[in-house]
């Protein structure tokens, strides 16, 4: 008789992969038709396969919306919510906590207060004007990370998850407070304390889904490179050690690369809470706890959910826009309580 | 192979092993035993790389700090006393991990008899048919064999077990030091392991170092270390006359 604990779960196969694609596709195709505007699917591809090959687009076209404003948005919220997805589902591995996210644990503030600190005072890099804020973002996610880390320790060496979560919500809190004050004697150079709390795609630019792409392509990368490590990890830093894995080395290139991730999104949207929190865990319902095939499924998840949550922002109440947090939090929030809970009941 | 010298591992002002050495030479199984807190699982933790430590520990002449980790890994295989997993992975892929330090590495070339070696390790712990069993539905002994299986399909030369027999029944138990001792046949093999039962030791081991207060109290061959003078003084009570009391229930 068949034991009632093996596994029921299939292989990841690369028809998964393409089955995830195509549903990603079809979900940046329909957010692209889909808004105060409604266009139509046909136009919606013709415009965008004319403009890829350089072909002129047809008069009767709604060009100026599809290419100049909702395909850029499409784009970041795509590349945002997959790097997001990505993050969570490295820093849970890493951390051996179902809870780690970058905004459960004050990485994502830690990003908005840097940008919001080179914006206040005017901090860019040379040839490069949005440059000066991504990287603050990116150097002020990296800091957090280790000063909650290095508090958790101090607090609790097993770095329980308690303590983590406690010390990365009280962190939040602090950070959000530091925010606003910035934001009240700088509001002339910022943008509002609702963009940074509750994140915001409306505006952005091609430029902006270049860097996202270019930093996802990369840490990416580097992420799936370490899905074996992830793994070793995941199941505890002790057997990690033991089986052979440079721990600190590991340990540093992950924070590094998770940091520069979520400062590249939060420079460009805003803090985005929860896809980074709840899609790793429908992931792992879906390809089980293998990173190999976790880190890629995340990735195309959190893409679809912030895609999706992105539209109902854009057309719930329409012509007012919501922000983006308010729906991925709501939807994120309950889906999460639901997923927690049948883990543990499932044990 | 492994020599520890003058080892001491403190937490402030207390040490919790104290200028302690030994070696442990080929075909050996040295039984590290003692009372609770003598200092035995941290002088494991020690030689696993786990806590910082004053004093040397080297792989035939080699400081271990030396070592990379995976040339560490493929030396010296540690098997903890508590082992948990938080998500769902299968036996096969926990047991599959033993083989990273042969793969670890951009440059590392293919690891062709990884495959073998982790069946062979499922095999010989009984966990063929659990291969594709979630770790979160085994009982306590079933995870401690799949570490073990883990550790086995590591394929180093010593091994490290710390209260192997932990959570363990006594069918396996036997079937686990069995298995060790098999194990250690193949030359260029050791072993080096934490024991507080008695009997196990005795039963299994060849030599010990009986540990007190993280000094070593008595070393040597097995039978020479656990006299009854000396584990009367490292547990104060006659241990000799406790075990014939409760073997006496059996007869």
């Amino acid at each position: 008789m068949k034991d009632a604990r093996i596994l029921k779960r299939e292989r990841f196969t690369p028809l998964t992969y393409a089955l995830l694609a195509a549903a990603l596709l079809l979900t940046m195709i329909l957010c692209v038709c889909m808004g105060s505007v409604r266009i139509a699917f046909s136009d919606t591809v013709t415009a965008i396969w004319n403009a890829v090959w350089g072909l002129p687009v047809p008069q009767s076209v709604a060009k100026n919306i599809i290419l100049n404003v909702r395909l850029p948005r499409v784009l970041c919220v795509t590349l945002s919510g997959a790097a997001l997805s990505l993050c969570g589902a490295a820093m849970q591995g890493l951390l051996r906590n179902p809870l780690a996210d970058g905004s459960t644990m004050g990485v994502s503030s830690g990003a908005a207060l840097g940008a919001v600190t080179a914006m206040a005072t005017g901090f860019t890099l040379p040839g490069s004007s949005y440059g000066g804020i991504m990287v603050t973002a990116m150097v002020f996610a990296f800091g957090s990370l280790v000063l909650i880390l290095s508090l958790a320790y101090a607090l609790d060496r097993s770095l329980a998850t308690s303590s983590i979560i406690l010390i990365g919500v009280i962190f939040t809190m602090f950070i959000t407070s530091i925010i606003s004050l910035i934001i009240t004697f700088a509001s002339d150079h910022t943008r509002s304390l609702n963009f940074w709390t509750l994140g915001s795609f409306s505006g952005v630019n091609y430029d902006q889904a270049k860097l996202l792409c270019l930093a996802l392509a990369v840490c990416g990368g580097v992420l799936l490179r370490f899905s074996p490590e992830l793994n070793a990890f995941a199941i505890g830093e002790d057997n990690a050690r033991h089986i052979g894995v440079n721990v600190r080395r590991v340990k540093l290139i992950i924070l590094i690369t998770v940091s520069v991730l979520i400062g590249v999104c939060v420079s460009i949207s805003g803090t985005v809470s929860f896809v980074g929190l709840v899609m790793p865990h429908i992931a792992r319902m879906l390809v089980g706890a293998n990173h190999r095939r976790l880190l890629p499924a995340s990735l195309f998840s959190g893409a679809i959910f912030l895609l999706l949550a992105d539209l109902t922002a854009r057309t719930l109440l329409s012509p007012i826009e919501l922000s983006i947090g308010v729906v991925t939090s709501l939807v994120g929030a309950v889906a999460f309580v639901l997923i927690f809970y049948r883990t543990r009941k499932g044990r | 192979m492994l020599s520890c010298r003058h080892v001491s591992v403190r937490y402030g002002d207390f040490a919790a092993v104290d200028d302690l050495s030994f070696r442990l030479e080929e075909g050996q199984w040295l039984m590290l035993a003692g009372p609770n807190g003598a200092g035995k699982s941290t002088l494991i933790e020690a030689i696993a790389r786990g806590v910082p430590y004053t004093g040397s520990i080297e792989w035939s002449g080699q400081d271990i700090l030396s070592l990379k980790p995976a040339q560490f890994a493929q030396r010296i295989g540690v098997l903890s006393q508590r082992n948990t997993v938080g998500y769902a992975y299968t036996v096969e892929e926990v047991v599959g991990l033993g083989r990273y330090a042969y793969k670890a590495g951009f440059l590392s070339g293919r690891d062709d008899d990884g495959k073998v070696r982790v069946e062979r390790a499922l095999e010989l712990t009984g966990l063929t048919a659990l291969r594709h069993a979630s770790m979160l539905t085994l009982s306590g002994g079933e995870t401690q064999r799949a570490f073990l299986a883990q550790v086995f399909a590591q394929n180093p030369q010593v091994l490290i077990l710390d209260e192997p027999a932990n959570h363990l029944d006594l069918k396996y138990q036997q079937h686990i030091f069995s298995l060790i001792q098999q194990w250690l046949k193949e030359p260029g093999r050791a072993v080096l392991s934490v024991v507080h039962d008695l009997s196990l030791a005795r039963r299994y081991g060849t030599h010990a170092v009986l540990m007190h207060h993280g000094k070593s109290v008595s070393q040597g061959r097995i039978g020479d270390v656990l006299t009854r003078d000396h584990l009367r003084q490292v547990y104060e009570m006659d241990v000799y006359a406790w075990m014939r009391e409760m073997l006496s229930q059996w007869s």
